[in-house]
C-alpha cells in the first residue's frame, strides 16, 4: 500500500509541477495576471508531495519490503538500521527521488520565503525551477520509478554493495545532493532575472544565499567523500582524479567562481552577465556530474545500473537545459545593461582574476574528463590521471592563490597597490622562507609540494590580514566567513602538500612478533585472530604502534568478508597525532605463512580535510551573516511601514 | 589609475576570459598528448611497445599457474596474455581482492626491459564493477580468452 501511495503522491507532485510551469509561464502576460497568486502555493505543496514520497520510500526500506522491487535488489533483513535508511539513496532510483525531493523542497521554500525580488522575477525562477524538475519527474516516473512492485515478493534482498555499508554513505551523498540540487536554485533564479530582464543587485541578494547553501554542502561532500575513500579504499590516497571525483569537483568549482561574482553583484553592481553565465555553469557542471556518474559511461562503485537508456535520458535533459540557458542566455546577454565599473587594481578586479583562474581549472579538468570518453569513441582506450591533472590545474591554481592572498586586503572600485605593500611583503617573505627552509631541509622535494607547501604558509598568514585594524568584536559575520574559508583553503593545501612530499610507505610480509619500521612509527604485529560483526566476518591484526620508542597505541586494521551480497573490504586502521596519521592495512596469507602488511606515515595528511571542514565554516559564517541582516532588514522595514501606517492615521 | 570607460571594460574582461579559457584548452591539450596513458592489450605491447617508462595501462588474463611471490613475500610476478601474447609483470604490494589466475585484470605502470611493472591492479571487483577497458573484453573475449588459457 504505502509503495502505491507513494507512487500517486509523486505523480500528483509532477501534475503540480506542470501547473507550476503553465501558471508561471501565463501570469508573465499581462492577461494572465490574476494567476500570480497560484504560483506560489504550488510550489509550495509540490514540495510536500514529494517529501511524502521520499519518507514511503524510506519506510519501505525501513521494513524491508520485498515485493518492492528496488528494496528486494538493494536492501537485506539482516542490514544493520543505518543502511537500511542509507540504502534509500544508495540505488539508482532512490537517488534520483532524493534528487527531486530536495530540487521540490527547495523550490517551495523560495516559494515560501523569498520577498526582497520583484515578483514577476520570483514567478519566472518559479517557472524556471519547475520545468527544470519536471525533467527530472519524467525520468524517474518513466524509466527509473522507485516503488515498481515485483509479480512475487522475493524471499529475502540482494543486499548493498560492500563497499558502501559505510556511515559514509549516510552522509556523502545526500550532502553532495543538496549541494547539486541547490545550484539548480541559483540556476532557475539566473533564467528567472534574465526571463524579466532584472538581472541586478537585488537577484544576486535572493540568490547570494542558495549558492553559499549549496557551496557549504558541496564541500562538506567532497571533504567527506575523499576521507571516505581514504579510509575504506585502503590505498592511503584521499584524491585519485577519478571521474567521479572529477564530477563533484566541477559543480564545486563553478560555485565558488559564482559565489564570488554574486558578492561583487550584490554588493556593487558589477559582473551582471558574468555572474547569470556562471549561474548557468554551476547547474550544467551538477548535470554533467550526474550523467557522468549516473549513465553508467564510466564504471565505479558510484554506477549503480549500467542503462544506455538512462544515459540518453539525461544527456537529453541535459542538451535541453544547457542548450535552452545558453540560448535564451545569447538572446538575452545583449539587454542585461553595464554594471558599475572599477579599475584594474581594485576587489573587483582581483575577483575577476580569480574567476577567470577557476574557470580555467574548471576547463582543464572537464577536458581531462571527457577526454578519454572522446578517444574511447574514436576507438583509442586512454586514462588520464594525476601526470596530466597535478601540474596542468597548478599552472592556474597558483596564480589564483597568490591573488586570494592579496585581493581581500584591496579597496572596492579603486586603490592603490603601494597602499597594501607592507602586509603583503610580509606574507611573501614568510613564503620564500618556507620556500627556502624546505629545500635545504629535503633537498629531494619535488617542485609542487614545494610550492604548495610556501603558497601555503604565505596565504594563512595572509588570510588573516582582513582582520588588522578591524575591531574583532564588530567584524561582520561575513568577513570573519571569508577570512576562514580561506584560512582553511591554504590549511587543505598545506595538508596536500605534506602528504605528496613526506609521505613513508613500507609494505612487508611479517610472522606475529616482527617488527617494522615506518617515518616515527616501530610497529609490532601481535597476532592475527577472526572477529565477527552483523552482517561479515574479518580477519583482525593486532599491531603495536610505538611513536618515536614512546607508549605503543594498539591498532587493529581488518580484511573483511560480507555475506549478503558476498564481498570483501579491507578495514584499514588509522591512528591519529597531532602532526600525522598512521595507516595501517592487513593484506594477504602468504604460502609461507607470513602475512602482508602496509603501512603509512603521513604528516600532516588530517589537515586536507581539517581544511575543508574549515572551508565550510567560513561559508556556514558568511550564510548566517546574511540571513540574520536580511532578517534585520524585513523587520526594519516592517516597523517603518507599521510607523507609516499608524501616523497617515 | 583611473577607471576605464564601461563600454571598453566589458570588452577587455571578455577578452582577458577568452584567453584565460583558450589558454587552459591549449595548454590541456597539449598536457593530454604527452600524459593519457594508453591502453594496450599484451598483443600490441608486444608488437608495438611504448617507450621505457611511459606511463601506460596494461589489460589482459592472469595466465593460470603463473603467479609467484618472491622471497620478501609481497612482491609477486605473473603472466598476462590474450591469447596471442604474453607479458611478464611485477608488482610490488597488497593484491586487489579478487585478483586470481584465470581472471581479468588492469595493470597501471611501466615498461622495465621486458618487464611490465605494475604500480596498481585493477581486478574485476564483482558483476557490476569492472574496469572500462575490460567491459568490451569480458562480452567477447573474456571466455574464449580463458578457454585458450587453460
Amino acid at each position: 500500500m504505502i509503495a502505491e501511495i507513494g507512487l500517486a503522491v509523486l505523480w500528483m507532485a509532477a501534475a503540480l509541477a506542470v501547473l507550476q510551469l503553465v501558471a508561471g509561464v501565463l501570469a508573465l502576460k499581462p492577461r494572465g495576471a490574476n494567476l500570480i497568486d497560484v504560483v506560489r502555493p504550488v510550489a509550495v505543496m509540490q514540495g510536500v508531495l514529494v517529501l511524502i514520497a521520499f519518507a514511503c520510500l524510506v519506510s519501505l526500506f525501513l521494513t524491508t519490503d520485498l515485493s518492492v522491487k528496488l528494496v528486494a535488489e538493494n536492501s537485506h533483513s539482516a542490514k544493520p538500521f543505518i543502511f537500511k535508511l542509507a540504502g534509500t539513496w544508495g540505488n539508482h532510483e532512490g537517488s534520483m527521488l532524493l534528487w527531486v525531493t530536495i530540487m521540490a523542497v527547495a523550490g517551495g521554500i523560495v516559494a515560501l520565503i523569498e520577498k526582497r525580488l520583484r515578483e514577476d522575477t520570483l514567478i519566472a525562477t518559479l517557472a524556471g525551477q519547475a520545468f527544470v524538475s519536471l525533467g527530472f519527474y519524467a525520468f524517474l516516473l518513466l524509466s527509473s520509478n522507485p516503488f515498481e512492485r515485483l509479480p512475487e515478493p522475493a524471499p529475502e534482498g540482494a543486499g548493498l554493495n560492500p563497499l558502501l555499508q559505510d556511515v559514509g554513505l549516510a552522509f556523502h551523498p545526500p550532502t553532495l545532493y543538496v549541494g547539486y540540487v541547490g545550484l539548480s536554485i541559483a540556476f532557475s533564479f539566473a533564467i528567472g532575472a534574465l526571463v524579466t530582464r532584472d538581472v541586478g543587485p537585488a537577484f544576486a541578494r535572493a540568490m547570494r544565499p542558495w549558492v553559499l547553501g549549496a557551496w557549504i554542502f558541496l564541500t562538506l561532500g567532497i571533504t567527506a567523500g575523499s576521507y571516505w575513500a581514504y579510509y575504506t579504499l585502503g590505498w592511503g590516497g584521499w584524491w585519485f582524479w577519478d571521474p567521479v571525483e572529477n564530477a563533484s569537483l566541477m559543480p564545486w568549482l563553478a560555485a565558488t567562481a559564482l559565489l564570488h561574482s554574486a558578492s561583487v553583484l550584490a554588493s556593487r553592481n558589477a559582473l551582471r552577465a558574468w555572474t547569470v553565465m556562471l549561474g548557468v555553469i554551476a547547474f550544467s557542471m551538477s548535470m554533467v556530474g550526474t550523467f557522468l556518474v549516473r549513465s553508467g559511461i564510466l564504471t565505479s562503485v558510484h554506477a549503480f545500473a549500467v542503462d544506455p537508456e538512462r544515459g540518453s535520458f539525461i544527456l537529453a535533459l541535459l542538451a535541453i537545459y544547457i542548450g535552452g540557458a545558453l540560448t535564451l542566455f545569447g538572446v538575452r546577454a545583449s539587454t542585461v545593461t553595464e554594471g558599475s565599473r572599477f579599475s584594474f587594481v581594485s576587489r573587483e578586479a582581483a575577483l575577476v582574476f580569480n574567476n577567470v583562474m577557476l574557470c580555467g581549472i574548471l576547463g582543464i579538468v572537464l577536458v581531462g574528463t571527457l577526454y578519454p570518453l572522446l578517444t574511447e569513441a574514436m576507438g583509442v582506450k586512454v586514462s588520464v590521471g594525476p601526470p596530466y591533472f597535478n601540474p596542468v590545474s597548478a599552472i592556474f591554481a597558483i596564480p589564483m592563490l597568490l591573488v586570494l592572498a592579496v585581493g581581500p586586503l584591496l579597496r572596492w572600485r579603486q586603490d592603490r597597490l603601494n597602499r597594501i605593500t607592507m602586509p603583503v611583503a610580509i606574507a611573501a617573505v614568510l613564503a620564500a622562507a618556507v620556500l627556502l627552509g624546505v629545500e635545504v631541509l629535503a633537498p629531494q622535494i619535488k617542485v609542487l609540494p614545494l610550492l604548495g607547501l610556501a603558497v601555503a604558509v604565505g596565504v594563512a598568514y595572509a588570510s588573516f590580514l582582513p582582520l588588522r585594524g578591524r575591531n574583532l568584536h564588530r567584524t561582520p559575520l561575513p568577513i570573519w566567513g571569508m577570512v576562514i574559508a580561506h584560512f582553511g583553503i591554504a590549511v587543505a593545501l598545506f595538508g596536500m602538500a605534506s602528504e605528496s612530499a613526506f609521505s613513508t610507505e613500507r609494505l612487508a610480509a611479517m610472522n606475529p612478533g616482527d617488527s617494522q619500521q615506518v617515518g616515527p612509527y616501530t610497529l609490532t604485529l601481535k597476532n592475527i585472530a577472526p572477529v565477527a560483526g552483523p552482517n561479515w566476518t574479518a580477519l583482525e591484526a593486532t599491531v603495536a604502534a610505538s611513536y618515536a620508542g614512546g607508549e605503543p597505541a594498539i591498532l587493529h586494521p581488518q580484511a573483511r568478508t560480507f555475506s549478503n551480497p558476498p564481498g570483501n573490504r579491507t578495514e584499514s586502521a588509522l591512528k591519529t597525532r597531532w602532526n600525522g596519521q598512521l595507516y595501517a592495512v592487513l593484506g594477504e596469507e602468504g604460502e609461507d605463512g607470513r602475512w602482508q602488511m602496509r603501512f603509512w606515515w603521513k604528516p600532516f595528511v588530517p589537515l586536507i580535510w581539517l581544511g575543508g571542514l574549515l572551508v565550510a565554516l567560513g561559508g556556514l559564517l558568511a550564510l548566517l551573516g546574511r540571513v540574520a541582516s536580511d532578517i534585520r532588514r524585513l523587520v526594519a522595514t516592517d516597523k517603518i511601514a507599521y510607523r507609516r501606517q499608524r501616523q497617515g492615521r | 589609475m583611473s577607471a576605464i570607460k564601461p563600454k571598453h571594460q566589458r570588452l577587455v574582461l571578455l577578452v582577458v576570459a577568452l584567453i584565460a579559457l583558450v589558454g587552459a584548452g591549449l595548454l590541456a591539450a597539449f598536457a593530454l598528448r604527452n600524459q593519457a596513458s594508453y591502453f594496450y592489450v599484451p598483443s600490441e605491447l608486444v608488437a608495438k611497445p611504448p617507450e621505457q617508462g611511459r606511463a601506460v595501462r596494461l589489460g589482459g588474463m592472469v595466465e593460470k599457474g603463473s603467479i609467484r611471490t618472491r622471497p620478501d613475500g609481497v612482491t609477486i610476478d605473473f603472466t598476462v596474455g590474450d591469447g596471442k601474447a604474453r607479458v611478464p609483470v611485477r608488482f610490488t604490494g597488497i593484491t586487489p581482492d579478487l585478483f586470481v589466475e584465470g581472471s581479468g585484470v588492469v595493470a597501471e605502470g611501466r615498461m622495465e626491459g621486458q618487464t611490465f611493472v605494475a604500480d596498481n591492479l585493477l581486478a574485476k571487483h564483482d558483476e557490476k564493477y569492472v574496469p572500462r577497458e575490460m567491459k568490451d573484453m569480458s562480452a567477447q573475449q573474456v571466455k574464449q580468452v580463458v578457454a585458450e588459457t587453460k
